[in-house]
């Protein structure tokens, strides 16, 4: 029972990582339209950036972090924005589902040519300690991020609702030339989603790879994953996202000791199917009708 | 006739023959690279109706090459005649492409990339995981050349005929369809889906059977690669397989016949090109696609156009 109970919890930590970045994959969407297949490298050039960081340069994990997200906002998102995906988008989806493809075997091989194929150990944030909840043992650092990735997604969330700039990102994403005509400018709140992405990406590599270990692979089912949790939990909201997250992390971790171990990667297709076919708009999305 | 389709039909007339011959100047390397050719131009026609017709994206076509490829090793160890493995890779390849094509379909189109992409992950698992059937990492060995009439196929140049008489058959098929109300159908679902679904086109009906359609020919590519190379492992069917063959149909041109044929030629060749970047390979091959994207989203044979519009 106790095992079950761990099992679940750090199942829901990994799920929050999973829906910090379903949540920057949804913003992007919803901005833009732009399908981003190399969101798991955008995770894991972050892990390899903090990495470099503290190993090369000494620098203590916070200085490291904080670098690497504005590094990370520069390249992963004003540059990703300006050379690829604003050439690509008015060709329509598919080259710009190819173009991210190539930029995440691109990332993925540049990774493990120019620092190195092996696998790194990462220091966690939190302490490497066990409390007693109730009778059963949690690790901290799976509350702490649990606690982390809740709080994101409620920022984002009120971000989103509450501030004027967050409004007029909500604006642009529902209908980009009314909000136009609205005097807003449309390119600098797409932007704004794109910098809020790359800045996820940049605090789920800092969650993640304590538990995943840096390697240049890293991100080839956490991109995945992230897409998958977007859709189960529905489009439209974070809590969707966190929702999502969470039902695929837990759902793996369970899979993963009880049935088999070899298919708990496949556990989110799954998923993502069954709720496609039974509630195609997600778990906590509104339905849409198709526009015509 | 008119004089152009006349040259067109000559052209074509000369390209098959010089095909057929090419093997009696080439050593066994060259033959292998070229049938290896045809193989990836069977999965790209496929594809091709997938992403350049019905305007789907899929990212599953290696894993469908993978499931040809497996079923074919497998009922070939069995001495099941090879007569009868290419209709089973073929619809073993269908029967799944409906199962998967259909809940990602039915609600929104670009669905259909992500059940692709984890489809393609999954195959890569089973195959991995599944020692019992599939001899996991290690891969099964020594799938032998197919018996055709008696007549066992052993010499390289002969497998290489038997390949493409296979493309030239299967390309004839799929020039047909095209030419069909299907394929009036297909073209009017990728131009105005809600136009095509307003004159009572079916829309899920019609992209679904071309999804299923194109993981068939990708079936039968399998059921000629397995003998073809001989020893078949998990790692030759991976998601990064899977752009190369959607990069195949895209740097071709998708939604031109001809486009798999060309197309192909970069992605058997590009590993030889490549070979001075070494470890470097890869890294060079993923930046290589987003710029030639960025400079040239509809493919090589857009090129022509472009060049006359300037």
């Amino acid at each position: 029972m106790t095992d079950l109970f761990q099992l679940l919890i750090s199942g829901i930590a990994t799920g929050g990582c999973y829906a910090l970045a379903a949540l920057g994959f949804t913003l992007l969407w919803q901005a833009s339209g732009t399908i981003n297949f190399a969101l798991g490298e955008m995770v894991m050039l972050p892990a390899f950036m903090m990495l470099f960081f503290i190993r090369g340069a000494g620098l203590p994990l916070g200085i490291a972090f904080l670098l690497t997200v504005t590094v990370s906002m520069l390249v992963l998102g004003v540059g990703f924005k300006r050379l690829v995906v604003d050439p690509l988008i008015r060709h329509g989806v598919i080259p710009l589902v190819i173009a991210t493809l190539g930029l995440s075997i691109g990332f993925k091989n540049l990774a493990r040519v120019a620092y190195s194929a092996q696998v790194f150990t990462f220091p966690s944030i939190f302490p490497d300690q066990l409390i007693n909840l109730a009778g059963v043992r949690v690790s901290v650092a799976d509350l702490g991020t649990l606690a982390l990735a809740c709080g994101v997604a409620v920022g984002v969330q009120l971000l989103l609702n509450r501030t004027l700039t967050g409004r007029a990102m909500q604006a642009v994403a529902q209908n980009r030339d009314a909000a136009r005509v609205l005097g807003i400018d449309a390119d600098r709140m797409v932007m704004y989603a794109f910098l809020i992405n790359a800045a996820l990406a940049a605090l789920t590599a800092l969650l993640v790879t304590p538990v995943y270990l840096a390697k240049f692979d890293m991100g080839d089912g956490l991109g995945v994953k992230a897409f998958y949790a977007a859709i189960i939990g529905g489009f439209s909201s974070s809590r969707g996202a966190l929702l999502g997250g969470v039902l695929v992390g837990v759902l793996e971790n369970l899979v993963g000791a009880y049935i088999s171990p070899g298919y708990k990667d496949g556990v989110a297709l799954l998923l993502f199917l069954v709720v496609i076919v039974f509630r195609p708009e997600g778990l906590l999305g509104q339905p849409q009708a198709r526009r015509v | 006739m008119t004089l152009p389709r006349i040259l067109r039909w000559g052209a074509l007339a000369i390209a098959i023959a010089a095909l057929w011959l090419l093997p009696t100047t080439l050593k066994s390397y060259g033959i292998y690279i070229l049938t290896l050719w045809c193989v990836y131009v069977i999965a790209g026609l496929g594809l091709n109706l997938t992403v350049g017709y019905a305007g789907q994206i899929s990212l599953g076509q290696a894993g469908f090459l993978g499931i040809g490829a497996y079923t074919a090793a497998l009922l070939a160890k069995l001495g099941v005649s090879y007569l009868l493995i290419v209709p089973a890779s073929a619809s073993l390849c269908f029967a799944i492409g409906i199962g998967l094509g259909f809940p990602a379909l039915r609600v929104q189109h670009h669905y259909l990339a992500f059940a692709t992409l984890g489809f393609n992950m999954l195959c890569f698992l089973v195959f991995r995981n599944e020692d019992w059937l599939t001899g996991g990492t290690f891969g099964i060995n020594d799938i032998p050349r197919p018996v055709l009439f008696g007549y066992r196929i052993t010499r390289a140049a002969d497998f290489y005929q038997l390949t493409l008489v296979m493309m030239i058959a299967l390309a004839a098929l799929m020039a047909l369809l095209l030419r069909s109300p299907w394929g009036r159908a297909f073209a009017a679902l990728r131009d105005n889906p809600i136009r095509a679904e307003s004159v009572g086109i079916s829309t899920t009906f019609y992209t679904l059977m071309a999804f299923a359609i194109g993981a068939a020919f990708a079936g039968v590519a399998g059921a000629l690669f397995a003998p073809l190379v001989g020893f078949i492992e998990p790692a030759s069917f991976t998601v990064t397989n899977s752009l190369a063959m959607l990069l195949m149909v895209i740097v071709g041109g998708s939604g031109r016949f001809f486009a798999p044929a060309i197309g192909a030629v970069i992605v058997v060749l590009l590993p030889e090109w490549l070979r001075f970047a070494a470890d470097w390979y890869l890294a060079v091959f993923g930046f290589l696609i987003v710029v030639m994207m960025v400079w040239l989203p509809g493919g090589l044979l857009s090129l022509p156009d472009r060049i006359a519009r300037r």
